[in-house]
């Protein structure tokens, strides 16, 4: 074998290795959120499950995603996450017992949930989590090349939306005038 | 392998260079906060005063390291880590001259941005997890404060980034050959350095501690080398506030040839640096809501305005 190619069988190695190293590590973490005890903590890994998402898009070369997954989720919404959480009565003696219903309802959710996630499974085939088709599209040029051109309608009806919910939100938390 | 022991040597050197100059900050601080006030302030340790560093750095050593028992252990001890590891990770893609620079991302100002949202935690985290009345207050009123000027933060250097067509930082500053960005993005550099001074929540923004209201808000059951992280990230902050302003709006290390650029980088960074320590000299606190309201009534109108203008102009000119 030639020395050129035996090196890029070996990153080629070495990338999919760190691919499955990440990809455990995430559902790792995300299992920790589930089965930890106390809200905060499971927070806190949820975060670092964010993390491991930003890692599987650097390593997909979408730079882009990368920070901005990092940016919002990480930066700003987990804040938001915790924040709530602060302002919440977290004492467990006056936490309300939830009824068998509610816990029935969860299941059969649950459940649903996960057929449909095991009938989509069967309809996607498997990708190389290596190989990219198109490797640059994630670079910040291109992506917004592509977002202002060819899913320009797309894009700028999400941000209509955006712009709806805190319109909603600033309508919600406005005082009411005084009725006289 | 040599770039990889280069890349060492670097983050060594710059590891090294930072925490010492982020170190003698606070004898400066000392220094001309009490020329400013007309004192003498520490003078006893050394010429000048200057081994108070030193004598401040073996005090925090040797204090009792308390964690209060009714503290979440983990993350009250994780909390401090946090502030400093952020902002020095931001430090990976300043240029501090042409070649001098850990790794020059092509989302270089992105990672910034990222890195400085990622300073919030570790004041939510350590306020919570210090179980104390004062200390939960000084975290909710941080979060709110560094989520909202994290906005503006973000939007006010857009402009910038439309005029050098570029995220990679480098390419920012050899985009200021001509005129620095002050001239034309003087909008953006005042939010931004507002912005700043709210982010690394140093006085008159240091609402989340307001000594004189919270005993020392977030940070009040923290003693010794922990309280210590808090206090060296405070000043590390306030460094890469400096230069980050530096390298967007006033050339980076460009200057006339007589002094290489890393001089240059360095003096236009201490200048803002000193302004930093003068903000705190001048300026009362303002109120709670009046810093919020302040910041989204204001200063958001504003920066969504100049980033407007700006891509009007810059529309225009290309035709």
């Amino acid at each position: 074998m030639q020395p050129h190619k035996l090196q890029s069988l070996s990153t080629a190695l070495m990338s999919i290795s760190l691919f499955y190293l990440v990809a455990f590590l995430s559902i790792f973490f995300s299992l920790l959120v589930i089965f930890s005890k106390n809200p905060i903590h499971s927070v806190l890994y949820l975060i670092i499950t964010f993390f491991t998402f930003t890692v599987h898009y650097i390593l997909l070369n979408a730079q882009f995603l990368a920070i901005v997954n990092f940016i919002v989720y990480m930066g700003a919404i987990m804040v938001l996450f915790l924040f709530v959480l602060m302002l919440l009565n977290l004492d467990e003696d006056s936490e309300p017992m939830k009824s068998n219903i509610l816990k029935m309802a969860g299941l059969v959710a649950g459940l649903c949930l996960l057929i449909t996630l095991v009938g989509s499974m069967k309809s996607l085939h498997m990708s190389d989590p290596v190989i990219l088709k198109n490797p640059d599209l994630g670079l910040v040029k291109n992506l917004g090349k592509v977002l202002f051109s060819e899913f320009l309608l797309p894009f700028e009806i999400s941000s209509i939306l955006l712009l709806t919910a805190m319109v909603g939100a600033v309508l919600l938390a406005k005082r009411e005038p005084k009725t006289a | 392998m040599s770039t990889t022991i280069y890349y060492i040597l670097m983050i060594a050197i710059l590891l090294f260079v930072l925490t010492t100059i982020a170190a003698w900050l606070i004898w400066l601080e000392r220094r001309v906060l009490a020329l400013w006030q007309d004192r003498y302030g520490p003078n006893r340790a050394g010429p000048f005063g200057l081994f108070i560093v030193v004598a401040d750095t073996i005090k925090l050593f040797f204090k009792e390291d308390w964690i209060p028992p009714f503290a979440d252990k983990f993350i009250f001890v994780i909390a401090p880590a946090i502030v400093a590891a952020a902002v020095l990770m931001s430090f990976v893609v300043v240029p501090f001259a042409p070649g001098i620079v850990v790794a020059d991302l092509n989302i270089g100002l992105l990672f910034f941005l990222a890195m400085s949202s990622l300073g919030v935690y570790s004041i939510v985290l350590g306020g919570w997890a210090s179980n104390n009345k004062y200390s939960l207050l000084g975290a909710l009123r941080g979060a709110s404060q560094m989520i909202s000027y994290e906005v503006f933060m973000g939007l006010s250097l857009m402009g910038v980034v439309m005029l050098s067509g570029s995220f990679r930082l480098t390419d920012i500053v050899l985009a200021q050959q001509d005129y620095w960005f002050i001239v034309t993005q003087p909008v953006g550099f005042v939010i931004f350095l507002i912005a700043g001074v709210a982010e690394t929540h140093r006085l008159p923004f240091d609402i989340p501690e307001a000594e004189s209201e919270l005993v020392a808000g977030f940070h009040s059951e923290y003693s010794g080398m922990k309280f210590g992280m808090f206090f060296i990230g405070e000043y590390l902050g306030v460094i890469l506030i400096s230069s980050m302003v530096v390298t967007l709006f006033f050339g980076g290390w460009l200057g006339p040839s007589f002094l290489p650029g890393v001089v240059w980088f360095f003096l236009k960074t201490f200048v803002f640096i000193l302004f930093f320590i003068l903000l705190r000299a001048s300026l009362p606190r303002p109120r709670y809501d009046q810093l919020m309201e302040y910041g989204w009534k204001v200063l958001l109108p504003l920066a969504l305005l100049n980033l407007l203008i700006t891509g009007a102009v810059v529309l225009v000119m290309k035709e």
